[in-house]
């Protein structure tokens, strides 16, 4: 065990993760997503911001294709991840959800106990041999989730009792224990207090060491603090993508300059 | 009809109440609705409420109480003659009880003569006061009555005649007393809420404070009747086992209840208990994995189209009389059974009707209920379970098998804990499919019998509620009620212990 140097930490150029090509999402008729064209850096966290209803949870769920649940959802264009199209036939969803996992608005814990909890996708995807080695995952995962010290002694309490930071560490804990390489992060923060915010935001900065980080956020302050790259939508469409202080300095787009200073949204 | 007429006359005092009550409201408030406390329409209903409900709650009282009365003073003319002299111990319990039941019959029969009469005067075949004349020696009272077609089952006697002529007076006088009281609570009432339709008074608070106590009422009478009916039940239970040794009946492996053998015939509760629990068995063995797997299917898989169409489909099996389900046993399901398993088959099935005939069809008849409620338990787990497992990368099924179904845990076992009680109180279905002699067996395909039917067959016919043979039905009933009680209970506990709260 040693610490990632720091110097590593901060490398701003990295490898391109994902990338989308002209990706155009309908519900039914409505168009939602309009010619979105984006480069997701590796151990980067990339933050989606823009107004209600301006497509960036839409793009977000179409990175693990959780769209297909949704029956009338229809995505054209392309999404690479490592240079494979994923919208592909030969592509299984489940097999890409495993590692394009997903951490949702809403706390969502089983119901069930927290190391359940924590073990769902370790066992689903078979990732361990032993019960020592399942421990083993699960511990890492609370670390990771930065949980383990307050749960580690209660790890068989239901997870629904616990607070709701912590329930949301846990939905991060328990995407980062199927070992994904990106995690994408729909509004995490928006059901937790300041303080549980503020955790929330630490551990997102942590994981950047390891995953691809995606957040989906309405607040420009947090976007401005844990993102190195931000993209701002409006109305369907990607206006403006870029590293985060630019955007929050010198924006090219007058729409984009708007919607920080709070002209518009 | 002077019982209709009272109700009329208080309704009308309703209705008129609720427009002078609103109208006094408003002219209070100078014809301006909202100067008013509350709108106009509450001090209408505050007057209606304030006249009907007294009026009401009075006249059901006051009724009760009126037939209590009049039956207890008329009683004393119906002579109890039966000698008790030089009778001692059980003998002496047996003839009073005798007298007593002789004695409520003579009443039943006084009360049916009183209604003839009453009959006959409101059809104008006779006047009140030939009605209170009449005696036996003069007038066949009988044939009177038969004429007219009243139902007469006894021969009159007269100390009948003169109790029925005696209550129909006293009913008559405490009639018009009770049409003056309950007039003049109704218009006590009248008056008192009129005069308090001022444009300050809270008459939204007093109305809904009066709907609160209607509700609670309505709840009072939910429970009162519950208990009532538990209290029946358990006083006869006592009675039976006051004749009857208890061990005999709780560890009794025969029953062959025989008219009139008194305390010494097998009244063992063992052999209709075992078949009760086999066919329910066999019933919740059919129909929960059917009923399960087909509320799955329908609410995980089906597209809305096929389930538009398959769930009120399955919901038609949940209308039909569990007697067309006897049918099909008996005529359909029995036979084919007998096929293969009777005589000309494997030869371990005597009859058509078998535990296994009737557990077979109540298997069918239960997966509607199964099924449709699992289906509505399924539905009400949340959409962010799900999402939370595909995001994980779950398949479809892995998510119902470990999110979906162990979320709606408590609601399916509830479903099948319903299941079983209806199961356990299926009365005739089981007459028609699973034959009428209680055996204790283990072969499916002989015919057995359960406690709803044995019940249904010791109460049939002449009735002598002193018998044990026939009193047994109350032990029985009692019986069952404790078994679907305790299965509650159970499935309560199993429920809160492996719940899954979301």
């Amino acid at each position: 065990m040693y610490d990632v140097p720091n110097t590593e930490r901060d490398t701003t150029v990295n490898d391109i993760k994902i990338s989308a090509n002209k990706v155009q999402v309908y519900y039914g008729e409505k168009q939602a997503i309009k010619d979105v064209d984006c480069e997701i850096q590796d151990k980067t966290v990339t933050a989606f911001i823009g107004p209600s209803g301006c497509g960036k949870s839409t793009f977000l769920r179409c990175l693990n294709r959780m769209n297909d649940t949704i029956s009338v959802c229809r995505v054209e264009g392309s999404i690479n991840l490592d240079g494979e199209d994923i919208y592909d036939k030969r592509v299984d969803p489940v097999q890409l959800r495993a590692k394009v996992g997903m951490v949702f608005q809403k706390p969502n814990p089983f119901p069930k106990s927290i190391y359940d909890n924590v073990a769902y996708g370790p066992r689903i995807h078979g990732l361990f041999k032993t019960k020592a080695e399942l421990d083993d995952i699960v511990e890492k995962a609370l670390r990771r989730g930065a949980l383990w010290e307050e749960v580690k002694d209660r790890l068989g309490d239901p997870a629904t009792g616990m607070s709701g930071g912590q329930q949301q560490r846990l939905c991060i804990a328990r995407a980062v224990a199927t070992e994904p390489e990106v995690l994408l992060m729909d509004e995490p923060c928006s059901a937790l207090d300041p303080i549980a915010t503020a955790q929330v935001e630490e551990l997102i900065d942590e994981l950047r060491s390891n995953y691809s980080v995606v957040i989906v956020t309405h607040s420009m302050q947090q976007a401005a603090r844990v993102s190195q790259k931000t993209a701002f939508f409006h109305l369907g469409n990607l206006v403006e993508f870029d590293d985060t202080s630019k955007i929050f300095t010198n924006p090219e787009d007058p729409r984009t300059e708007s919607y920080i200073t709070g002209r518009i949204g | 009809m002077p019982g209709l007429w009272l109700v009329l006359i208080v309704l009308a005092l309703a209705i008129a109440g609720y427009v002078i009550g609103r109208q006094r409201a408003l002219q209070s408030g100078g014809g301006n609705s909202r100067a008013l406390h509350s709108l106009p329409r509450f001090y209408g209903w505050n007057v209606a409420i304030k006249v009907l409900l007294p009026a009401f709650i009075w006249l059901a009282v006051w009724s009760l109480v009126q037939t209590i009365i009049v039956e207890k003073t008329v009683s004393g003319i119906i002579p109890k003659e039966e000698i008790t002299i030089g009778l001692e111990g059980e003998d002496l319990d047996l003839a009073l009880k005798v007298i007593d039941a002789n004695h409520s019959l003579r009443m039943a029969e006084m009360r049916r003569t009183a209604e003839g009469l009453n009959y006959l005067i409101a059809a104008d075949l006779l006047t009140e006061d030939e009605a209170q004349n009449l005696t036996l020696d003069k007038v066949d009272v009988e044939k009177l009555l038969k004429d007219a077609g009243q139902v007469v089952t006894g021969e009159i006697i007269a100390p009948v005649l003169k109790a029925s002529q005696r209550k129909l007076a006293l009913d008559k006088r405490a009639d018009i007393m009770k049409s003056i009281f309950i007039i003049g609570v109704a218009l006590a009432f009248f008056i008192y809420s009129v005069l308090q339709s001022h444009k300050d008074y809270r008459a939204r608070n007093s109305v809904e404070f009066m709907i609160l106590g209607l509700l609670v009422l309505m709840a009072c009478i939910a429970i009162l009747t519950t208990v009532g009916i538990v209290l029946s039940l358990a006083f006869n239970t006592v009675e039976f086992f006051s004749i009857y040794n208890w061990t005999d009946y709780l560890f009794g492996t025969t029953w062959s209840p025989r008219s009139g053998a008194g305390t010494h015939q097998p009244l063992g509760l063992l052999p209709l208990l075992w078949g009760t629990l086999y066919i329910s068995i066999i019933a919740l063995v059919v129909a929960v994995p059917i009923g399960l797997f087909a509320a799955i299917y329908l609410a995980e898989y089906a597209s809305p189209r096929v389930r538009g169409f398959v769930k009120p489909a399955l919901e038609v099996l949940a209308g039909i009389p569990s007697i067309v389900y006897g049918l099909f046993a008996l005529i359909t399901v029995g036979p084919m059974l007998l096929d293969i398993f009777g005589n000309s088959g494997i030869g371990i099935m005597p009859g058509a009707r078998s535990v296994m005939t009737a557990g077979l069809v109540m298997g069918i008849m239960l997966i509607p209920f199964v099924s449709s409620l699992s289906d509505d338990i399924i539905n009400a787990v949340p959409q962010y379970l799900r999402d939370g497992s595909y995001g994980l990368g779950a398949t479809h099924s892995e998510t119902i098998k470990q999110v979906i179904l162990p979320a709606a845990l408590p609601g399916i076992v509830g479903a099948i804990i319903l299941a079983a009680s209806r199961a356990i109180g299926e009365t005739m279905l089981v007459v028609f499919g699973a034959g009428a002699a209680g055996k204790l067996s283990g072969n499916p395909f002989e015919a057995m019998t359960t406690v709803t039917a044995k019940i249904v067959s010791q109460l049939t016919g002449d009735a002598d509620f002193t018998q044990p043979e026939v009193l047994v039905a109350y032990a029985l009933g009692t019986t069952l009620f404790i078994l679907t009680l305790a299965l509650n209970f159970i499935a309560q506990r199993i429920v809160n212990k492996y719940r899954e709260q979301y």
